[in-house]
């Protein structure tokens, strides 16, 4: 176990670096003079420019560029918005728990809809649910995110009139947020109502962006199940006399997960790019509505910064993935 | 009376191309303590008609029988719950294949626990005592350290033994084992036989031995009921059948054996088992027979008397020479 987790966090170096290199490259490489564009109509004094150049090292060789990005990053520093004036990092880790809150939610409902929804399904397989359910994750994996949001908007917000439409909490609570977590903080700030106000704002985003995870893990959960129910195993668990819920529950389930562990993990690459669009359309304080409003702004530093933590983020996931999957894969574990 | 008692049990496959009868008529009848094979090539029927018993058919499968009892229980009527009961406790099965006949998710002691746990009202202590006493009786060196293996860190053998260790955990009154050595190395199926009719003989259990290896029934059971084709073609004591077969399916199955052959070419049973969409019209075996005439052809045999084995055949073998063959002439 241990010589696999060494393992592993070895090959975390090389793709760090391809991270930093792509995140560097990337907005060098989009069109444009970024202190032209970030000037905008009005335009700058050549004077003006070369100051600007200067302070944000433009004026530099790439290769020198590259090495300070890389200096700073080592030094926790990610450069400062062009726009806030604030530390990247600062910014980043004040919007973060509002995303990490909303994946999270979303993430859960995946998981805890789509493992079931999958078991009974290969149960049952070519049944009523089964078809039912198989024809419902084609549809929900298919679905363009902002029409969905947009669907649910229509009729839970503007016709029903039970969800607000925006933000992550009614603007009549006012309270600190020590977790960053609204449903933690409104529970903690005890104010009447604030609770269900946080929860209220948090389903419809939430539910959009599980849609995708959804369907992806109840169609893996049920294929992998397919598969293990037809092993030999399973002939053994029946013959013990177990009842179906065992047998179902544990023997195939367990030997299921390990494929779908692993499905878990790649999505959440998937939520990510959701949670950009999710916030966007639900106006949630979060990294991913950060990044398109920088995008806007031309703020680069936050671009070229933001990219960054969120890749890290992912190859982090994948990496926690991965030892999950050796704890409950025993012949991994042992390699 | 029996502990098991089968008559014209029959099993029938819904297949894609219509209906399929893997098991057809088959009478079968265990005391306790008994021990019997049953013996046939591949796909007579064998594994099909012991998971009839078991309930273990997948539900494309129609399970007809005029009489299906176990330790005095009807399984033909048994609920699924009371079926659970029985299998895993009183009735055990063990299967062809130890490696993957095992969960790789879990230890083998947690396999083996979890049928205690399920059968017998013994604590989490006395749970694990049992296991360790029953890896003991199998023969696997180490029993404590073993229990907390995963499969894939054990052999073949090894794990045939664990599933023993398993199916006995309840002290079962049956065994069934189908096939339990053919996927093992020879030196390794003669222990897990000897390992086999051993606890049967000191548990007192009954047990049937499923197996395509006439060597092996010779050396190892008292009964043998040959299997061809989903039917029942012969029964009879093992020295009686190795001495004096009455069916030409069995006399053909013994002159292949290299032990018993004169000649310097191993002698060979000419054709296969009809499938599905070239069964015979008359008996089955009559394609392949070297007795086989026009009656044979037509008509379907009946069962001939205890002394001549319950023959499934028109003109049983007494001492190798067809019987009433000139009467029908
Ligand atoms: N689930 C099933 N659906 C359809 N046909 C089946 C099924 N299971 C078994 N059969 C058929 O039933 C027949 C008898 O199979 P069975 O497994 O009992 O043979 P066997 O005597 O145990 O052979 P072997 O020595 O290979 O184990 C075979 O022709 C097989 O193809
Ligand atoms: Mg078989």
């Amino acid at each position: 176990m241990l010589s696999f987790l060494v393992r592993r966090l070895l090959t975390f170096v090389p793709t760090f670096f391809g991270v930093t290199l792509v995140s560097f490259a990337f907005i060098r490489l989009l069109p444009g003079d970024p202190i032209l564009l970030l000037a905008g109509e009005r335009g700058v004094s050549q004077e003006r420019y070369e100051q600007l150049s200067a302070q944000l090292g433009f004026d530099q060789p790439l290769w020198k560029q590259y090495i300070d990005y890389l200096a700073g990053i080592f030094q926790g520093d990610l450069g400062t918005s062009f726009v806030t004036k604030r530390p990247v990092i600062d910014e980043f880790f004040a919007l973060f728990p509002a995303t990490l809150e909303l994946s999270l939610c979303a993430i859960v409902i995946a998981i805890l809809l789509g493992i079931p929804a999958g078991v009974i399904a290969a149960v049952y397989r070519g049944k009523f649910f089964d078809r039912t359910l198989m024809t419902t994750a084609l549809v929900g994996y298919s679905m363009p995110i902002f029409w969905w949001a947009l669907l649910l908007i229509i009729v839970f917000s503007s016709g029903l009139g039970w969800t607000p439409v925006s933000g992550r909490i009614s603007l009549m609570y006012f309270f600190d947020t020590p977790t960053g977590f609204m449903l933690i903080d409104s529970l903690l700030a005890d104010q009447d109502g604030a609770f269900l106000s946080a929860v209220s704002h948090l389903i419809l985003p939430s539910i959009v962006l599980a849609t995708i995870p959804l369907a992806i893990i109840a169609r893996q959960t049920r294929s992998a199940m397919l598969e293990v129910l037809g092993e030999d195993y399973m002939r053994t668990a029946r013959a013990k006399g177990l009842p179906p819920l065992k047998i179902n529950g544990v023997h195939a389930l367990r030997n299921a997960m390990i494929p779908v562990i692993t499905v878990i993990g790649l999505s959440v690459g998937t939520l990510l790019a959701g949670a950009i669009l999710t916030e966007t359309i639900f106006s949630w304080p979060g990294i991913g509505k950060w990044m398109v409003d920088s995008i806007f702004r031309r703020d680069y530093q936050v671009v070229q910064g933001g990219l960054l933590m969120i890749a890290t983020i992912v190859m982090i996931v994948n990496l926690t993935v991965d030892v999950l999957y050796g704890l409950i894969n025993p012949k991994i574990r042992k390699g | 009376m029996a502990l098991l008692e089968i008559r014209n049990l029959s099993v029938e496959f819904e297949t894609v191309s219509g209906a399929f009868r893997a098991v057809d008529g088959i009478d079968i009848s265990v005391d306790r303590g008994d021990l019997m094979a049953i013996v046939g090539e591949s796909g007579s029927g064998k594994s099909v008609s012991m998971l009839a018993v078991m309930g273990l058919l997948p539900w494309t499968a129609t399970i007809t029988a005029d009489r299906m009892e176990f330790n005095g229980h009807d399984l033909r009527t048994l609920s699924g719950r009371a079926r659970r009961k029985i299998i895993g406790r009183d009735l055990s099965m063990i299967f062809q294949e130890p490696m993957s006949s095992l969960n790789p998710c879990f230890t083998v002691g947690y396999q083996i626990r979890e049928t205690l746990r399920l059968h017998t009202s013994l604590d989490r202590k006395a749970r694990q005592t049992r296991a360790i006493e029953l890896m003991e009786q199998v023969g696997i060196p180490a029993p404590e350290k073993r229990l907390s293996a995963f499969p894939h860190q054990m052999s073949g053998g090894m794990s045939q033994r664990a599933m023993i260790a398993m199916a006995l955990a309840c002290e079962p009154k049956l065994l069934i084992a189908d096939e339990p050595t053919t996927a093992l190395d020879v030196t390794i199926q003669a222990q897990i036989l000897e390992l086999l009719t051993d606890l049967q003989d000191r548990t007192g259990m009954a047990l049937i031995l499923i197996t395509h290896d006439m060597g092996v029934v010779a050396e190892t059971v008292k009964r043998v009921a040959v299997q061809y084709a989903g039917q029942k073609v012969e029964e009879q004591q093992v020295e009686a059948l190795f001495d004096d077969p009455h069916h030409p399916y069995t006399a053909a199955l013994l002159s292949a054996l290299p032990e018993r052959s004169q000649d310097r070419f191993l002698p060979t049973i000419p054709g296969v088992v009809p499938g599905q969409f070239d069964r015979p019209q008359g008996c089955l075996f009559s394609p392949r027979c070297q007795f086989a005439d026009a009656r044979c052809r037509a008509v379907q045999p009946q069962k001939a008397s205890a002394e001549l084995g319950y023959a499934l055949c028109h003109y049983p073998l007494l001492h190798g020479e067809p019987q009433g063959k000139e009467a029908s002439a």
